[in-house]
């Protein structure tokens, strides 16, 4: 990677032109929320959706003057007729899932088809830990003190979308001091979509103190990849008791036709570690909003990620570590590869707040620019308020270093065999961070996939 | 074996090689000499193929094959090997990985089987023992963290392991002590075989304490102006460049 790049570039739109911010559809999620059955709107629940419907219709969807949203522009999403689907388009079975799973990595899954939860594909429950459809969740204290009390919506058009309409999604409770040997793995299988359609899964994972869980969170199309285009928008609230150890896989492989936009918030209690990784390869239009707020002392984070692009795929990743008390500490690695006139967004913010002396924090960013038309905007964004502390961060932009390729080459390795194995080493710095090899193993295959020619 | 006529290349536009000559015959090994910035490493560049250089003019002949007409690669599948001057360290991708896949191309491209893992590991035992390097590092990526003399070991260990025809030792002596010169050296001597040549470029005379040989060559300006024995290196010792630059007229 030559060149160091410490301020943002940037490739410059036309202003997106003065449209209603919700196209006309205002009085249709307003019939979308009166239509809410009951078992979906608690009296506690029915407050905050009222309020996020309200947040939503008086803003509308972010466009590119908006500062968060200026590398990435959703109005393709709004030209859609969003619609959210009654039924699975088709009903799986177990062999339909075969192709999503990790090797003979043995996990507690949950799976939901076109948004729809699917008992008879799942295996999650048992042992006294809670895994389940977040419809059948809404009457757990647990659900009423945390969802929607992290993530919040004030200024996430999305995440606010998706608390006043969502119907389904994951409730996880795993209780103090519990160690969960198998992961557990979410799977969002979308199948054959029609155009338009909204899948707004909502999942809120709560670790005890002392307790200790693999999540796998994974975003699939059937098949080839869905033909036409739909809309994923997800929110995940992960909220961490104290000492509690977390690792948390986000795995998008979304058909390319797909819009995929997530929010993940964490809330990390006193000495809990949270290892976030988020590989993103799917969608034509990837939004992942990742961020933690440490919480109280001895906090560790870890955000780990990759994403690739091809043809027009678009990838962003906004990540926010939240430095709210002394002594955390916060590393971040993502890094890009994107080819042909995909583009990447990066933008990483790191707050330390006032009382958060002695924080350390790190975060770093690497891009391969694999043709002449991939782009990436990268942004650090360090806003530190306490003075005792250690902050670090760097972006690089590169393309394949003609040196290490002239060396291999000059061993006999062919031009294309020598080119991939670079692209794998860039890679594979993040893939190892992974603790669970039947993940990277699958990660390795969709690389090799990826860059075989 | 090698076959250089009338070969000018450059860099940028720069020509660097005029007009060079230079015939390599088998088991033979050839020192080529001369003060800095004569166009030894560009000589050697060109010989495996880097890209950035161009060749303006003039032949090379490898086995009664067109040489420039080779991609890097495929120079080195027919036994060409260059130690670098400045090996490159490459993160992420791992030695022993990677060698494996450089002596398996080269075999592949001979018509022999390709090497299963355990089958490799037993060429690499054997092989590592002659550079007394730390086995360890080949589980480290390619190069990195090497200490300089490592690096240099590295390379006469790849060479080692892929047992090129022609083998172009790139300034290897650059850089070390007389211990790690000496492991080097006697690396490459045990490597010496009837049917393989090397071309040693060096600027110092000591490697060729060790590595004797047939003949020595005096590189300036891009060309050879003086050719002799063994005996001329050390002449070039005593002496310095100078006499040899005056008397072709080059200063």
């Amino acid at each position: 990677m030559a060149q160091v790049v410490n301020t943002p570039t940037r490739r410059q739109y036309a202003p997106a032109s003065v449209r209603d911010p919700l196209h006309g559809n205002s009085d249709k999620l307003l019939n979308c929320f009166k239509q809410l059955p009951a078992e979906l709107n608690p009296l506690w629940l029915k407050v905050l959706r009222a309020s996020a419907l309200h947040k939503f219709i008086s803003q509308g969807f972010p466009t590119v003057k908006d500062e968060e949203w200026r590398f990435t522009n959703v109005a393709p999403i709004l030209e859609l007729a969003l619609h959210t689907p009654e039924q699975p388009a088709r009903k799986l079975t177990e062999a339909d899932l075969k192709q999503f799973s990790f090797g003979d990595l043995d996990t507690r899954r949950i799976v939901f088809v076109d948004g729809h939860f699917a008992p008879e594909l799942s295996n999650a429950a048992g042992n006294g830990v809670d895994v389940m459809s977040m419809r059948n969740a809404l009457n757990s204290p647990w659900v009423e003190r945390h969802l929607a009390r992290h993530a919040s919506f004030e200024h996430n058009a999305f995440a606010a979308l998706n608390t006043a309409l969502f119907h389904d999604g994951v409730f996880v409770s795993v209780p103090a001091h519990r160690v969960l040997e198998r992961p557990i793995h979410i799977l969002h299988v979308v199948t054959e979509p029609q155009s338009g359609a909204i899948f707004q899964p909502r999942n809120l994972i709560v670790a005890g103190d002392g307790a200790s869980a693999k999540v796998i969170e994974h975003y699939v199309s059937l098949g080839n990849g869905a033909a036409e285009p739909y809309l994923t928008n997800a929110v995940t609230e992960l909220v961490l008791g104290e000492e509690a150890l977390i690792e948390h896989i986000k795995f998008q492989v979304e058909s390319e036709k797909a819009f995929h936009v997530a929010t993940l918030q964490a809330h990390q209690a006193k000495g809990s570690v949270w290892t976030s990784h988020s590989i993103s390869t799917g969608a034509r239009l990837a939004r992942n909003t990742i961020q933690t707020v440490l919480g109280d002392k001895g906090c560790n984070c870890i955000m780990n990620g990759l994403y690739l692009g091809r043809g027009d795929q678009l990838v962003d990743h906004h990540t926010v570590m939240d430095h709210a008390k002394p002594h955390c500490e916060s590393h971040e690695y993502y890094h890009g590869i994107l080819s042909d006139r995909s583009r990447g967004v990066f933008n990483g913010k790191i707050f330390v707040r006032k009382d958060a002396q002695k924080t350390n924090a790190k975060q770093t960013n690497r891009n391969l620019l694999l043709s002449d038309d991939a782009v990436i905007d990268t942004k650090p964004q360090l806003e530190i308020f306490a003075d005792d502390v250690k902050c670090t961060h760097g972006a690089t932009i590169g393309q394949l270093d003609a040196k290490s390729l002239f060396y291999l080459q000059a061993r006999g390795i062919p031009k294309a065999m020598a080119r991939r194995m670079l692209i794998y080493a860039f890679a594979s710095e993040v893939i190892e961070r992974i603790s669970l090899p039947q993940i990277r193993e699958e990660l390795d295959k969709v690389l090799l996939e990826r860059f075989a020619k | 074996m090698l076959e250089i006529r009338n070969l000018c290349a450059g860099v940028d536009g720069k020509e660097i090689l005029k007009n060079l000559n230079l015939t390599v015959k088998p088991g033979e090994v050839h020192a080529v000499m001369g003060p800095n910035g004569s166009g030894k490493s560009t000589l050697a560049s060109v010989l495996a193929g880097k890209p950035e250089f161009e060749v303006t003019s003039g032949t090379v002949t490898y086995n009664g094959h067109d040489l420039l007409e080779l991609a890097p690669e495929e120079r080195a599948q027919q036994g060409i090997f260059l130690a670098f001057q400045y090996p490159v360290e490459i993160p992420g991708v791992n030695s022993t990985y990677f060698l494996k896949a450089a002596l398996n191309e080269c075999r592949k491209a001979k018509g022999q089987p390709e090497l299963d893992a355990v089958e490799f590991l037993a060429v690499v035992k054997q092989k590592i023992k002659l550079l007394d390097l730390d086995p360890s590092l080949l589980n480290r990526p390619v190069n990195e963290g090497f200490s300089g003399g490592e690096k240099k070991r590295n390379e006469i260990f790849q060479m080692a392991v892929l047992e090129p025809k022609l083998a172009i030792l790139d300034e290897t002596d650059s850089g070390l002590d007389i211990d790690a010169l000496k492991i080097v050296a006697g690396g490459v001597t045990k490597l010496r075989r009837p049917d393989n040549s090397a071309i040693v470029i060096t600027h110092y005379q000591r490697l060729l304490n060790y590595i004797v040989p047939d003949y020595v060559h005096v590189l300036a300006d891009g060309q050879i102006i003086k050719s002799g024995g063994k005996e001329l290196a050390f002449e070039l010792e005593e002496r310095g460049y100078d006499w040899v630059l005056e008397g072709a007229g080059v200063k």
